[in-house]
């Protein structure tokens, strides 16, 4: 071995590695299309814009709406829902990051930034829970609501406040709220 | 194949093929003629019965799939199409529903009869690896097959395992819609499953042989863990062992035929029987009962990326066995403590299981918190420190002295009742 090692590369030498070379480029070349189509196909990409009539929706009232295969949940708060919301300390909280895709990611997780619109009222967010992607109860008038008034998933035990906020169990961060606006006084767009 | 052929054939026509694809000395050597222990017992016999589990998911699988539709607007239906209306159709995939327990069932009966005769240790740890990448590819194949009748378990199933990338740090979210092909479990997940379920038994069939083979390399490890040394301590494998296989195979079926005629929903869940709706979660979402206590591991760690990490590890832990293990006594007969401490971590193993099926909150969660972490002592503590502290008890000089011994014993003890 030491003393091939010693020798000049040969003409044979570098025809080896080159032929090595192209066959892996082309290999990976051939890869790539049979690993990328398994990624979200057109279709998907398709339906990752919605528009929702909230019209009929009174506070305390909420509704689910299947956004990108995904529960998206629409909740019109009451005034203590809110209150209860905003007396927290964002210092005390599990995950103090607002996860709102409408604002910077390193916003806080203050009621203000939780919340759609100035007053607060309305609340859009992602219906996956965060640990391992159950829906959590809490949207029906019967639901277990958790210790916060909330969202409980059944799973595996977390607790979401009246903002959506983790407060308890397995779960790390807060429910996502999605990229949404309001149309007119009636539409929210989401996505 | 590592021993002198024993293959004469018999005619012009066995030579003159022979000659040209020695596939009837391949068998002849490897099956029939193919020296065995004298002294399996019962416990060795279910090598053979998985082969047959395989094979029966296999055939009951690719008539299922001639009748199955997989799309998630039409899985649901045709599953029920498939009880309803086609002939047999119930039989045929309550043989394949019972069939996965079945074969888990087994499996496990064989790995832990490796790990009580050690039959992991030197020379077999590649045996032990491969049966380690079989059981991996197993639960993969299991968990595909059982997203496939597209009802609420199975949906939600698949949503809670496949979330277990998101832990990933930076490349979670991208793997697992990579994993759905979509925003969440649809359409493109259900067709990818079926997909690679239909492929996967096919390549554990390729791993069996390799793990086969490797076992006709080193030969059988038996109860006294005693190598062969010279031809009185083997039989040829037929007809000594294809009888015992073949008895200890029925008494299986007995088994497998009870679960099927008479309680093939037993052990299934009936939140299947609803069909996925991606907007509600079912109350209580458990996997089937061979996961369960990987399932009580996940949820006794406190953090997301942990409870993942551990799982892993948990059966990441069983490719080093060989390793851990500084004993080198073979056989738990001959060594008093592991033996003991075999039984706690079997028992350790079903706890673990029930846990896996209860709520993750107060007694529940403290016990499978102790639970796992004796799973990890006893793999990591225990098997290295045994071996070193542990006084075996005298071994055999050889198989057969230990069979025959064993019949001194008992023809004494008959003359003593007589």
């Amino acid at each position: 071995m030491s003393k091939k090692d010693t020798k000049e590369p040969s003409r044979r030498d570098f025809i080896f590695l080159a032929t090595g070379a192209f066959a892996a480029a082309g290999a990976a070349s051939v890869a790539w299309p049979i690993v990328d189509q398994m990624n979200p196909d057109a279709t998907a990409l398709a339906l990752s814009k919605i528009e929702v009539d909230i019209s009929q929706i009174e506070r305390g009232q909420s509704i689910t709406v299947k956004w990108r295969g995904k529960p998206v949940f629409i909740r019109r708060r009451t005034d203590e829902e809110i209150q209860m919301a905003s007396r927290v300390d964002v210092n005390s909280l599990p995950d103090g990051n607002a996860r709102n895709y409408n604002l910077t990611a390193d916003s806080s997780a203050t009621d203000e930034n939780r919340a759609l619109d100035d007053n607060k009222e309305w609340l859009v967010m992602v219906g996956v829970c965060t640990h391992l992607g159950c829906v959590p109860k809490g949207q029906s008038l019967g639901d277990a609501k958790g210790d916060y008034g909330g969202w409980y998933c059944p799973c595996h035990g977390s607790h979401y406040d009246t903002a959506g906020r983790i407060r308890k169990g397995p779960a790390a961060k807060n429910l996502d709220i999605p990229v949404a606006e309001f149309v007119n006084d009636n539409v929210i767009r989401i996505g | 194949m590592s021993k002198e052929s024993t293959y004469i054939p018999r005619n012009g026509f066995a030579k003159w093929f022979d000659q040209r694809l020695p596939l009837p000395r391949m068998l002849h050597d490897n099956i029939s003629a193919f020296p065995t222990p004298r002294n399996l017992n019962y416990w060795y016999t279910f090598g053979g019965i998985l082969t047959f589990c395989l094979v029966t998911q296999i055939v009951t699988g690719i008539v299922l799939a001639m009748h199955y539709t997989a799309d998630a607007g039409l899985a649901f239906a045709s599953v029920e199409h498939i009880m309803r209306n086609v002939n047999y159709g119930w039989l045929i995939r309550y043989i394949h529903a019972v069939g996965a327990s079945m074969f888990f069932l087994a499996v496990y009966v064989h790995m832990f009869r490796g790990l009580y005769y050690g039959s992991y240790k030197a020379p077999r740890e590649i045996l032990w690896i491969l049966g380690v990448i079989i059981y991996l590819l197993m639960v993969i194949t299991a968990f595909m097959g059982y997203v496939l009748p597209w009802g609420q378990m199975s949906f939600w199933g698949a949503t809670v395992i496949t979330n277990l990338f998101s832990v990933i740090p930076v490349v979670g979210t991208t793997i697992t819609e990579w994993l759905w092909g979509g925003f969440a479990v649809d359409n493109a997940t259900l067709k990818r499953f079926f997909s690679l379920h239909y492929l996967m038994p096919f390549m554990i069939f390729g791993v069996v042989i390799l793990h086969i083979w490797s076992l006709h390399v080193t030969g059988n490890n038996n109860p006294v863990g005693v190598s062969v040394k010279d031809k009185q301590d083997t039989v040829p494998f037929a007809p000594y062992y294809t009888v015992k296989d073949a008895l200890s195979l029925v008494c299986f079926l007995i088994l497998f035929a009870w679960f099927i005629f008479f309680n093939p929903n037993i052990l299934g869940h009936t939140d299947n029987y609803i069909m996925a709706d991606p907007l509600v979660t079912p109350a209580h979402i458990v996997p089937e009962w061979y996961l369960l206590p990987f399932y009580a591991i996940l949820r006794a760690i406190p953090s997301k990326l942990g409870g993942v990490l551990v799982m892993g590890a948990a059966i990441a832990v069983l490719f080093i066995v060989p390793w851990l293990d500084t004993s080198k006594v073979r056989s738990a007969t001959f060594r008093p403590l592991y033996k003991q401490f075999y039984w706690i971590f079997l028992v350790n193993c079903i706890a673990l299981g029930y846990l896996g099926s209860q709520n993750p909150e107060g007694l529940f969660l403290v016990a499978s918190r102790i639970c796992t972490a004796y799973y990890f002592i006893h793999f990591l503590i225990v098997m290295p420190v045994l071996g070193l502290i542990e006084k075996p008890r005298p071994i055999p000089e050889s198989i057969t002295k230990a069979v025959l011994e064993k019949l001194e014993i008992k023809n004494s003890k008959e003359e003593a009742k007589a």
